[in-house]
């Protein structure tokens, strides 16, 4: 199998990209560490006629802390976020997912900013940046703008990235004493997507939770957040029985499709069984 | 569609190729370059026998362009053995019968081998993380596992 014919450009800067997106508009796709891409192309699910390869793109690598924000270059594959002493001291969630995508020969080529911009609700990032409150840093024809990640995933391979867009940035706020994370998936194998995943982060104020953020990955048409299950648990004092409560609530929000890692019910379960897992994990971390 | 001139070095050789650019790289190795130790298996990236050592990372070739490649350090299966001396890893997947049919055995073999430059004294545990992106159908895997932890110690031993 290989993929269709396409002009194959490799820009050294983000101004480049932009210049070729406008150039090429809908004909053109990003090439990022093309591990979903490339075997959509073989496939013939897309067929750009004008392919940009930004693996070049040095300005787009990396991970630093700065202005109180973690700023992960979209171009950081998945190995790089496992491997950063920064990630596991500030924003340890985001090694945790990524240790459980694929297998280490993709996470070599795989990036955060192509696993997010890409709009799979089978991709496990975009959970876990809702979770996090992330922003993403977009660059387009008209400059740059930053978009909450909350907000920025609207359907299946549907984000708020317009045409003529890239991603450059993602900015993660800094753990800060007293809160955790959960990240639960159940998955058939590795390298297999999640039959459900639930990620959690929260914060105690003493014993008292006081925010916390529940959100789901692959149980619906996106990556979506359980606002009404955060409801129960916020200002409370989490007990099973609450958590019970949220994991009911999420079950009612689940819109899973049925495939051959389960029907609509064994998924919609699973991913209550995964956020209560979550929850008690964070919980745990939270306290120390 | 312009074709691209590529040069990469493969296996300490600095070979030139002209290729398409929808040319995976996995079939430039076999086909242009003639290595044919490089599988090709399931071509999605999920079995892992076509795995080679790019720039010193273990990378899945049917899933990188050979345009991608254009300047880079490939090494294959066929770079393991020096002077016609097998590599520890190969002694090793010999010794401990690490294979039955033998196809999926240049990528475990290659993605070994970079492993144990990555992590030289692994746990059973360790190892199987390491090669998870590996599938083979015949062994139940102990042997493989088996075969790397002894490779390991023979490379500790030199």
């Amino acid at each position: 199998m290989i993929p269709g014919k396409f002009e194959y450009h490799i820009p050294t800067t983000v101004d480049e990209v932009v210049a070729l997106l406008g150039e090429y508009g809908d004909e053109a796709k990003i090439l990022a560490g093309g591990h979903s891409l490339l075997p959509m192309m073989k496939l013939r699910f897309a067929e750009p006629a004008h392919l940009i390869d930004i693996s070049r793109i040095g300005e787009i690598k990396g991970i630093h802390e700065q202005g109180g924000t973690v700023r992960i270059g979209a171009m950081t594959t998945e190995n790089e976020l496992i491997a950063s002493e920064l990630l596991q001291q500030k924003c340890p969630l985001i090694p945790a997912v990524a240790r459980l995508i694929a297998d280490p020969q993709v996470r070599n080529r795989g990036t955060i900013g192509g696993d997010i911009a890409h709009g799979d609700p089978g991709n496990d990032h975009p959970a876990a940046m809702m979770a996090l409150d992330a922003t993403f840093v977009l660059r387009g024809p008209n400059g740059e703008r930053e978009v909450p990640a909350n907000g920025f995933f609207l359907g299946t391979y549907w984000t708020d990235l317009q045409q003529g867009e890239i991603m450059t940035e993602i900015r993660v706020p800094p753990f800060t004493s007293g809160t955790g994370y959960g990240f639960n998936k159940l998955k058939r194998k590795t390298g297999d997507f999640a039959t459900a995943a639930s990620t959690v982060v929260l914060k105690l104020n003493g014993n008292t939770c006081a925010d916390i953020r529940i959100t789901l990955t692959n149980v619906g048409p996106t990556a979506f957040r359980a606002d009404e299950a955060e409801n129960i648990l916020r200002g409370q004092v989490i007990s099973e029985a609450l958590i019970e409560q949220a994991a009911q609530q999420v079950m009612a929000v689940c819109e899973p499709a049925k495939d051959l890692r389960g029907d609509e019910e064994y998924k919609t379960h699973m991913a209550a069984e995964m956020t209560r897992r979550s929850i008690r994990d964070a919980l745990a971390r939270a306290k120390g | 569609m312009a074709k691209h001139n590529i040069s990469f070095k493969l296996n300490g050789q600095q070979v030139n190729a002209l290729v398409e650019s929808r040319e995976l790289l996995v079939h430039v190795i076999r086909e242009q370059c003639g290595q044919t130790g490089t599988h090709i298996g399931c071509e999605t990236s999920h079995c892992g026998v076509c795995t080679v050592d790019l720039n010193g990372e273990s990378v899945k070739s049917c899933t990188v362009l050979a345009v991608q490649a254009d300047g880079s350090e490939v090494m294959t299966v066929e770079g393991l053995a020096q002077n016609g001396v097998l590599h520890a890893v190969q002694e090793a997947f010999m010794q401990e019968h690490g294979l039955q049919c033998g196809f999926c055995t240049p990528g475990m073999l290659i993605r070994a081998y970079r492993f144990l430059q990555e992590n030289p004294n692994p746990t059973e545990e360790e190892i199987r993380w390491g090669l998870s992106g590996n599938l083979c159908r015949c062994t139940g895997y102990q042997n493989i596992i088996k075969a790397v932890k002894v490779a390991a110690e023979k490379m500790q031993s030199v």
